[in-house]
C-alpha cells in the first residue's frame, strides 16, 4: 500500500535516472541524453497545457459574459482549441514584401524561445524541478526580459504604422513593468536570503510567504501580479494589441502557424508568471499547513505535491483571466503614471519595510 | 562573504549546459512547427495579398515613420532604474552579514534612488498630455 502511495514524480525521475546510469556508463552522455528527454518531457507538457489554457481563456470569457462559450467540437467543446490548432497548422504564412524578412520570421522564434526558456527552472512538484540553478529567480527576470526585442522586432520588421506602434507601446510597458516585477521578487528574496527556487520553496515549509509575510509582502505579492498582468501584455493591459485602434498591434501581418507562435508564447508567459506568483508567495508545491492542527494538516499532505503547485498557479491564472474581463483598457499615458506614479514609489518604500520587517524578524 | 564565495564556486559553465540544450530544444520545435505548415500550407501568393494591412485602404507614406520621443526616454529611465533594481540582489542575498551598518548604506541608496525620482517627475519627463 505504501509502495502505490509513494508513486510520484520524483521517485519517477528517480528510477529513470538509476535505469539511464545502468544502461548508460559515461556520465557526461548520461547527463546529455537526461537532459534531452527532459527537455521533450517539457514540449509534451506545453502543448497540452496551451490546449487547457485556451479553452479555459474562452471559457471564463463565457463565463464572465453570460454566454455558452465553445460547445460544439468533443464534449463540452473541449476539442475547439485542438481543431484551430489543425486549422492554423495548414494555413498560409505570409511575409509581406515590404517588411525586413529575415526579422519578420526570426520575431516569433525569440518570442518562444524566450518564453520556453523560463520554464526550466520553475519546481512542478517535489524534488522534481528541471534544473535547479543558484540564481534561479534573477535567471527568470533575466531571460523574461529578452521577449521585448522579439515584439519590438516584430512591429519594426513588419513595416506597418499599426505595427510599429503596438511595438512601441509595448516596450514601454514592458520594460516599465520589470522594474516593479523585479522589487517584489526582491522582497521574497531578502525573506529567504537565497536566489534558488529550492530554498524559496523549503523556506515556506512553516507556512506560505504571503500569510507570514504581513502586509508587506501581501503587498508585493499585488504588485506582482498587477506588473507581471502588464508585463505579459494582457487586459487591461493589452494596448500593444489594442484590436479596436491597432487591429492586432505588433502582431498585425503575421499568420498562420507564425501568429499561432505569439499566441503560444503569450499562454507559456502566462503559466510562467503564475507559476512564479505561486512559488514566491504561494508556497510553491507546499501544502496548506494550519499550525498545529495535526490531522488536518495530515490529510492536506496526502494530496500530491504537483496538484497543489497546479492548483495554486491556475487560481492566478484563473485571476488574471477574470482581469481581462473585469477592468477596461489603460490608455498609454494612465500606463506608464500608473506604474512610475504609483507602484514603483510603494514598491521602493514596501523593499524597505521588508528590509526592517527581516532584520526585527517579525515574521513566523 | 561566505555565501558570495559559494554562489562563485557553484557556477562552472557545466552547470548551464541545461539552458543550452534547452535552448536548442526550444529552437528545434519552433523551426519544426514553422516548418511542418511551411510545407503543409497552400502557397499562393498575390501582389494583393503580399502588400502591408492598412484597414483596407492603399497604404498611405511610410512606416518607417519618427516616433515620439517619450518612448526613449521611457527607455532610458528604465535603463537607470533597473540598474538600481540589479543592484538590490546582492544586498538581498547577504543584508543578514551585512547587519545595520548594510542596512544604513541602503537607506542611504534608497534616498538617493528617490532624489532622482523626484528629480524626473518634477522636470515633467513622466507628462504625457501636451
Amino acid at each position: 500500500m505504501n509502495q502505490l502511495l509513494e508513486i510520484s514524480f520524483s521517485s519517477l525521475a528517480s528510477s529513470i535516472h538509476s535505469w539511464l546510469s545502468s544502461a548508460i556508463a559515461n556520465a557526461t552522455i548520461l547527463n546529455v541524453v537526461e537532459m534531452a528527454i527532459a527537455g521533450v518531457c517539457l514540449l509534451v507538457f506545453l502543448v497540452p497545457l496551451c490546449f487547457v489554457l485556451g479553452y479555459m481563456e474562452r471559457k471564463v470569457a463565457a463565463f464572465m459574459q453570460l454566454r455558452l462559450g465553445p460547445n460544439r467540437v468533443g464534449p463540452k467543446g473541449t476539442l475547439q482549441i485542438v481543431a484551430d490548432t489543425v486549422k492554423l497548422i495548414f494555413k498560409e504564412g505570409l511575409t509581406p514584401n515590404a517588411s525586413d524578412k529575415f526579422l519578420f520570421n526570426l520575431a516569433p522564434i525569440i518570442v518562444v524561445v524566450v518564453s520556453m526558456l523560463v520554464m526550466a527552472p520553475i519546481a512542478f512538484a517535489k524534488n522534481f524541478q528541471l534544473w535547479d540553478l543558484n540564481i534561479g529567480v534573477l535567471y527568470v527576470t533575466s531571460i523574461s526580459s529578452i521577449a521585448v526585442i522579439g515584439i519590438l522586432m516584430a512591429g519594426w520588421s513588419s513595416y506597418n504604422k499599426y505595427s510599429l506602434l503596438g511595438a512601441m507601446r509595448s516596450g514601454a510597458q514592458i520594460v516599465s513593468y520589470e522594474l516593479s516585477v523585479g522589487l517584489s521578487i526582491i522582497s521574497i528574496v531578502i525573506m529567504t536570503g537565497s536566489l534558488k527556487i529550492s530554498d524559496i520553496v523549503m523556506s515556506q515549509a512553516d507556512g506560505w510567504w504571503i500569510f507570514k509575510g504581513h502586509l508587506p509582502i501581501f503587498i508585493s505579492f499585488v504588485i506582482f501580479v498587477i506588473a507581471s498582468t502588464a508585463e505579459i501584455n494582457r487586459a487591461p493591459f493589452d494596448l500593444s494589441e489594442a484590436e479596436q485602434e491597432l487591429t492586432g498591434g505588433f502582431h498585425t501581418e503575421y499568420s498562420g502557424m507564425k501568429f499561432a507562435m505569439f499566441l503560444l508564447a503569450e499562454y507559456i508567459n502566462l503559466f510562467v508568471v503564475s507559476a512564479m506568483a505561486a512559488t514566491l508567495f504561494l508556497g510553491g508545491w507546499m501544502p496548506f499547513h494550519i499550525g498545529h492542527w495535526e490531522a488536518f494538516n495530515h490529510i492536506m499532505d496526502f494530496i500530491p505535491s504537483s496538484l497543489w503547485f497546479l492548483g495554486k498557479t491556475f487560481a492566478i491564472i484563473f485571476i488574471i483571466m477574470q482581469f481581462r474581463w473585469t477592468f477596461p483598457r489603460l490608455r498609454v499615458d494612465q500606463l506608464l503614471n500608473l506604474e512610475w506614479k504609483y507602484l514603483l514609489p510603494i514598491s521602493m518604500v514596501n523593499i524597505i519595510l521588508v528590509t526592517i520587517m527581516a532584520i526585527m524578524g517579525w515574521y513566523l | 562573504m561566505n555565501t558570495l564565495m559559494l554562489a562563485v564556486e557553484q557556477s562552472t559553465p557545466i552547470n548551464y549546459l541545461p539552458v543550452v540544450l534547452q535552448l536548442l530544444v526550444a529552437i528545434g520545435f519552433v523551426i519544426f512547427m514553422v516548418g511542418v505548415t511551411h510545407l503543409l500550407g497552400p502557397k499562393r501568393k498575390t501582389a494583393d495579398k503580399l502588400i502591408n494591412f492598412e484597414s483596407g485602404i492603399p497604404q498611405v507614406g511610410n512606416a518607417r515613420q519618427p516616433m515620439a520621443i517619450k518612448y526613449f526616454l521611457v527607455a532610458i529611465l528604465f535603463v537607470l532604474f533597473d540598474v538600481e533594481v540589479i543592484f538590490f540582489y546582492p544586498y538581498a542575498i547577504n543584508f543578514k552579514e551585512l547587519g545595520t551598518e548594510g542596512f544604513m548604506a541602503v537607506l542611504m541608496f534608497v534616498a538617493f534612488f528617490l532624489c532622482g525620482f523626484i528629480y524626473i517627475i518634477k522636470k515633467g519627463a513622466l507628462e504625457w498630455e501636451e
